[in-house]
């Protein structure tokens, strides 16, 4: 930001300005020069924002009716759906909106994996991103514990006893995380309040995530630094505004049809059952979000290796920007790597489908399976990759493959037309 | 965009088997035709009275359904009884209330303000009073079971003599669509069991669809405004994304690349 030497016209805004220059800052991020080949796996930031201010304002609304008592939380939950003024629509709102904020956060990490957007000079904003992801899988596991259903009470406890997997002082922490020697009262009330500070962390971890990319700027389909402002680029507004409304509507559309017409589909029966900790569920399964990770957990027989591999799946992606030793960003470019990314895509929609199954038999052993390729992905294939890969001649500008006068046109043409 | 598409399809297809697969069991369900499936989707009024008699007259001994109130016989998208007809529901029902100003609980008939009163004081004594199973609360029961409507509709109807390597306990009924086949609830339903108003046959399969619609209702009592709304929502957020569509491809004619 400081290349800029805005000036705002007026006399007063001039005043203001000199003293907090917000006006700056909307200068900059009006006129912040994005490239003009985004194609539409980049509308997902926006659409990620709009999810987050969704759930923080459904959120609080709820939070207003919602009672954090063991023996209240179900039946309050029951009163908005019942006689809060348009208290179900909030709630399914809410409760689809983690689902549709999940399922935007999934596409635009797999967005980043394709065309190599965590790479240097970018892995701040990786890390950021992937610490956002951690804490919106602890704010969606607690806030599936409010409702206090069967499924709510009885994931805490799964979840929570990994951390019994812990040696020597492992129980202690469980009974410190339970606040009891069970998931009871004390545990739901502090789940709560977590939930509802959580949010506010990832807003804050969201502004840092931006901030961080207005320093290199975006990342592009080909892969290739843009000079900023050039040919190469249009200021974000209205170009990208308006290109991201429209995206940001095509998936209202899809988030509306959930709401309106499947608002269950997503949840789990059992959490219409008031928690009962004398009954245990048959099968005990998380959101579908948490799938991969789950399979991941349950493929190692020992309990605190499933834990030490669950969390490694995801710390692993941290570290990612040093694992992938290949100077080319774009897949377009890696015909190698472009297959063994789809390969992974499938291998975690594998695991996300033997996480729903119960683990025995078959689904136990395609479970290992695409447990050890998921690693084998990281830790063996993209270093190796980097390495003996032979890529493909990379443009040297984006207006070259756009507006032709290139050898390499033909094939970046092409080769975008298929992803796109 | 058309991969966009293809790829939003593909997800929400893998998603929505996939909770499918882990709540359905691998049994047929009947099937009946729902009025309040679909798009436009509204309850049958007449199904959801005789519901409603079929659950105050049968289901009502044993099963509760605590967060009913009688007002809500006469709200609107519900079975819609006339204010009248719903204070004289309520009126039927002998409601502990208290303590007064000497401190005595005293009975009074129900309001329309009062929730439905329980079959039974607490969850100890329905157990006492039923050899030990719970007769779950109906308010929600729909969406507490994996197969939802269909479920129940297939469940009231599918009792059976027991196959002859399946041996039953005292108080056990075998049901082929109950998880495990053994239920703890006799056979509900016969024929004539309950004599309507309106003069439909009370089959079993009469009474089962409209009970199955009354608690369908009970377990989301705002489905038919939350059709009406989601319909106006999505035709409200097509035509805006085509505005925008347009404008967009306006906006970007001004440089030279593909949007």
């Amino acid at each position: 930001m400081s290349d800029h030497d805005y000036r705002p016209k007026s006399k007063v805004g001039q005043w203001f300005n000199d003293r907090l220059p917000l006006l700056t800052l909307a200068n900059h991020l009006t006129d912040y020069p994005t490239p003009k080949n985004l194609n539409y796996w980049w509308t997902f930031g926006g659409i990620l924002t709009f999810c987050l201010i969704t759930q923080i304002v459904t959120g609080l609304t709820l939070a207003m009716h919602y009672i954090a008592h063991a023996d209240m939380a179900f039946e309050s939950v029951e009163h908005i759906m019942r006689d809060v003024n348009y208290g179900w629509l909030i709630r399914y709102i809410h409760a689809n909106g983690a689902s549709m904020f999940f399922l935007a956060v999934y596409i635009h990490i797999f967005r980043s994996l394709f065309y190599g957007s965590y790479k240097a000079p970018r892995e701040i904003i990786w890390i950021i991103g992937i610490i956002i992801y951690l804490l919106m899988m602890a704010a969606a596991f607690m806030g599936y514990v409010l409702p206090w259903g069967q499924m709510s009470f009885w994931g805490a406890t799964v979840i929570t006893n990994l951390f019994s997997a812990i040696p020597l002082v492992g129980e202690g922490i469980v009974t410190w995380l339970w606040g009891g020697y069970s998931v009871d009262n004390p545990t739901l009330t502090r789940f709560f309040t977590l939930h509802y500070l959580i949010p506010f962390l990832i807003l804050g971890l969201v502004v840092l995530h931006i901030w961080a990319l207005h320093v290199p700027g975006n990342n592009n389909p080909v892969g290739i630094d843009v000079k900023k402002p050039s040919k190469d680029t249009v200021p974000f507004h209205p170009y990208i505004v308006i290109k991201d409304g429209f995206a940001l509507l095509m998936f209202m559309i899809v988030f509306a049809f959930f709401v309106f017409y499947a608002p269950n589909i997503l949840g789990h029966a059992d959490n219409y059952i008031e928690a009962n900790p004398m009954v245990t569920p048959a099968h005990i399964v998380p959101e579908w979000y948490l799938l991969p990770f789950y399979a991941i957990l349950r493929s190692v027989p020992d309990k605190l290796l499933g834990v030490v591999a669950m969390l490694s799946a995801i710390l692993i992606l941290a570290v990612l920007p040093w694992l992938d030793t290949s100077k080319i960003r774009s897949a377009v470019f890696r015909p190698l790597y472009k297959q063994f990314y789809w390969i992974l895509v499938a291998d975690v929609l594998i695991l996300g489908y033997v996480g729903a199954m119960p683990a025995e038999g078959l689904y136990l052993l395609i479970a290992r399976v695409a447990t050890a390729y998921y690693f084998l992905h990281f830790l063996v294939i993209l270093p190796v990759l980097g390495f003996k890969e032979k890529t493909l001649p990379v443009p040297l500008s984006i207006t070259e493959p756009v507006l032709g006068g290139s050898p390499n046109l033909a094939a970046a043409r092409n080769k975008e037309s298929k992803i796109e | 965009m058309k991969n966009l598409f293809k790829l939003f399809s593909i997800i929400i297809l893998i998603i929505t088997s996939n909770s499918y697969s882990f709540a359905a069991e691998k049994v047929e369900y009947l099937k009946t035709d729902w009025s309040f499936k679909g798009l436009f989707g509204k309850f049958d009024r007449a199904s959801l009275q005789r519901g409603y008699q079929v659950y105050t007259e049968v289901c009502a001994s044993c099963h509760s359904m605590k967060y009913l109130s009688y007002r809500n016989l006469a709200e609107p998208g519900g079975p819609e009884f006339s204010e009248a007809q719903a204070k004289a529901i309520a009126a039927s029902f002998e409601v502990t209330d208290g303590p007064n100003s000497d401190g005595e609980m005293f009975t009074r008939p129900g309001k329309l303000s009062d929730k439905f009163v329980m079959p039974y004081d607490n969850i100890k004594a329905a157990q006492a009073a039923n050899g030990g199973a719970y007769p779950p609360d109906m308010s929600v029961l729909v969406k507490a079971r994996g197969g939802g409507v269909d479920y129940i509709y297939s469940l009231l109807q599918g009792y059976e003599e027991a196959p002859s390597n399946v041996t039953l306990d005292d108080g056990v009924y075998y049901n082929k669509y109950m998880y495990g086949n053994k239920i703890r609830m006799a056979a509900p339903l016969s024929d004539g069991l309950v004599e309507y108003g309106d003069g439909t046959n009370a089959t079993v399969e009469q009474m089962s669809k409209d009970v199955t619609t009354f608690l369908m209702w009970s377990a989301e009592p705002h489905l038919e405004s939350r059709h009406q709304m989601g319909f106006k929502a999505i035709v409200y957020l097509i035509i805006l994304t085509v505005l925008v569509y347009f404008s967009m491809k306006k906006i970007w004619s001004r440089v030279e690349s593909e949007v």
